[in-house]
């Protein structure tokens, strides 16, 4: 029983210190006064701001575009990488593999920002393109350190259900790619999706690489609310905070649901 | 022998992609490492030069530059600490949250599991923005503590050591329940009865029990605080102050402010050094996973 009061506690505090930052953003998004610290009143005043807000609504719509393209290419690769690793025995040099498709998932996001910029350079050098730095590169910086996100997620749902399924299917008469798109494939179909929306809000939220490899014309939502709130407070940020969390952690229970759907 | 096609073709894309996009931009990292800074664009000289013959035009001078001054190697020391304190809170905070989750019924269990894991899908920098809301002079956790009557003045809770200390551990702290929770999810709460049946005290099952069969939880855990935590630069930017400066902020003003591109190189390269050693672990665990689906 005291045991259990202590339990409660605890999770109660590790929820609290959780939600408390986001509750208190979203509360001050409604204050009327400029000055965001010291409240006036109860206002939508910052949402209108927000919506005339042509450079954060530009910043908003490259920020979806690349986060969509570089989530759908991610989750191709990572769905292979995925695949690879579990089901295909013979992968030259496959310490090499693993190093490439894991390391991205902790390696600080400045030195991968860093090699990625450098490689941009590197390459115009060389042979011309990219002529210049823009949404190209930072969609192709985005993949490229998605993939891992996506591959572990995968990884972990072909490990878990049994390989039997596709030799019975194998018996059956269905040949390779027959057995790939008409059993693998939906039994795997919610983690494509999970890993997916994963790496969507991955890039979406994305500042030190994007950074890194923007260009002119390519500045995502990230850069602009920096840049904003860098040196102190900006009021049209926090009505934009509470609007981007709340549809964010919609996009986290969406993926729980499909994370999860299959799961013994 | 139509599956080989397929098997190649799965195998060899992501390898291709991430050869290109991955692997060769961190050799370009070492290659300008080792690069003679000059005046120009781009700010380095070749490695190669071919106009009288053939040579090779190396220089560890970047290196010697980096390990010669204790701005440098300062900055490293304070994100090595700083890594290590946030990975140490994480661990104090996410422990016993991860086992209370873990020993929850089914229903509660899940429910939990997304509570936690939830706020880590909003985004990373507003959560960060949110606490210097939070600990602004005039902010909400000065009010409290003056109408508490603990202090009469508001404190100088922003721009310093310890708001970055508190970023970091509320931002990274999901990242330490998660892998705990799997390990400690899998082993069987019969054994922590067992214990006590066996005459054992709490202190000591959490000792001879509990804390050991967590051992691979908590390594995951901590990697994944601490080897992104050493180049972590928004948080620093947000909240922290004069009073030290990281690695992550070195690197940057490195390469954007004083435009010393193979400086900066030498500098990723030797983090990606001092990493590999925790990198190499994390694999080793992440392979693991792959092969058991522990997490």
């Amino acid at each position: 029983m005291k045991s259990n009061i202590i339990k409660s506690i605890i999770v109660f505090l590790g929820l609290f210190f959780l939600y408390f930052p986001i509750l208190v953003l979203i509360f001050y998004s409604f204050n009327e006064n400029k000055r965001v610290m010291v409240w006036k009143g109860f206002s939508l005043r910052w949402y209108n701001e927000l919506f005339k807000n042509e450079q954060i609504i530009e910043a908003f719509i490259i920020s979806i575009k690349i986060a969509a393209l570089s989530a759908t290419f991610a989750t191709i690769l990572g769905v292979m990488i995925g695949y690879s690793l579990v089901r295909i025995s013979k992968i030259p040099f496959k310490s090499l593999y693993i190093f490439l498709s894991s390391t991205p998932l902790v390696l600080p996001e400045l030195i991968l920002g860093l090699s990625m910029l450098l490689f941009f350079i590197s390459l115009n050098n060389l042979v011309g393109i990219p002529s210049s730095r823009g949404q190209l590169t930072i969609f192709i910086s985005h993949v490229t350190f998605c993939i891992a996100f996506v591959a572990i997620i995968i990884q972990a749902r072909l490990t878990d259900f049994n390989k039997n399924i596709e030799e019975a299917a194998m018996d059956l008469g269905y040949n390779y790619s027959e057995v790939l798109y008409k059993i693998t494939l939906p039994i795997i179909l919610p983690s494509i999706i999970a890993g997916w929306l994963l790496a969507f809000t991955i890039s979406l939220d994305d500042l030190v690489v994007a950074s890194f490899t923007t260009g002119p014309g390519a500045n995502t939502l990230p850069i602009v609310v920096f840049s904003k709130v860098r040196l102190g407070l900006s009021p049209e940020v926090n009505a934009l905070s509470a609007i981007l969390m709340l549809a964010l952690l919609i996009i986290g229970i969406i993926y729980f649901y499909f994370n999860k759907k299959f799961k013994h | 022998m139509k599956n080989k096609f397929f098997e190649k073709y799965f195998v060899f894309t992501p390898y291709f992609w991430l050869v290109l996009f991955f692997f060769i931009p961190l050799a370009i990292i070492f290659k300008i490492s080792i690069s003679v800074s000059e005046w120009g664009m781009p700010p380095y000289q070749d490695i190669f030069l071919f106009d009288n013959g053939f040579k090779i035009n190396t220089t560890f001078e970047n290196y010697i530059y980096i390990f010669s001054d204790f701005y440098y190697i300062g900055s490293f020391i304070n994100s090595l600490i700083l890594a290590l304190t946030s990975t140490f809170f994480c661990l104090l905070i996410g422990f016993p949250l991860a086992f209370y989750i873990a020993t929850s019924n089914i229903r509660l269990r899940n429910i939990l599991l997304v509570l936690v894991v939830i706020p880590f899908w909003s985004s990373f920098l507003l959560r960060v923005y949110a606490w210097k809301i939070i600990l602004q002079n005039n902010g909400i956790l000065n009010v409290i503590l003056i109408n508490l009557g603990i202090t009469s003045e508001p404190l100088q809770l922003l721009y310093n050591q310890y708001a970055v200390i508190m970023g970091i551990v509320y931002t990274y702290l999901p990242l330490m329940i998660l892998p705990l929770y799997g390990y400690l999810n899998k082993f069987n709460l019969n054994l922590i009865e067992a214990s006590k049946d066996l005459g054992l005290n709490r202190f000591r099952t959490f000792f001879k029990v509990i804390f050991p069969l967590s051992i691979p939880g908590i390594i995951a855990g901590s990697l994944l605080v601490f080897i992104p935590v050493v180049g972590e630069f928004i948080i620093p930017e947000m909240l922290g102050g004069s009073d030290r400066l990281y690695y992550g902020k070195i690197l940057w003003e490195e390469f954007f402010v004083n435009r010393n591109w193979p400086g900066a190189s030498a500098l990723a390269f030797t983090g990606i050094i001092i990493l590999v050693l925790p990198i190499i672990i994390f694999q080793i665990i992440y392979s693991r996973w792959s092969e058991k689906n522990e997490i």
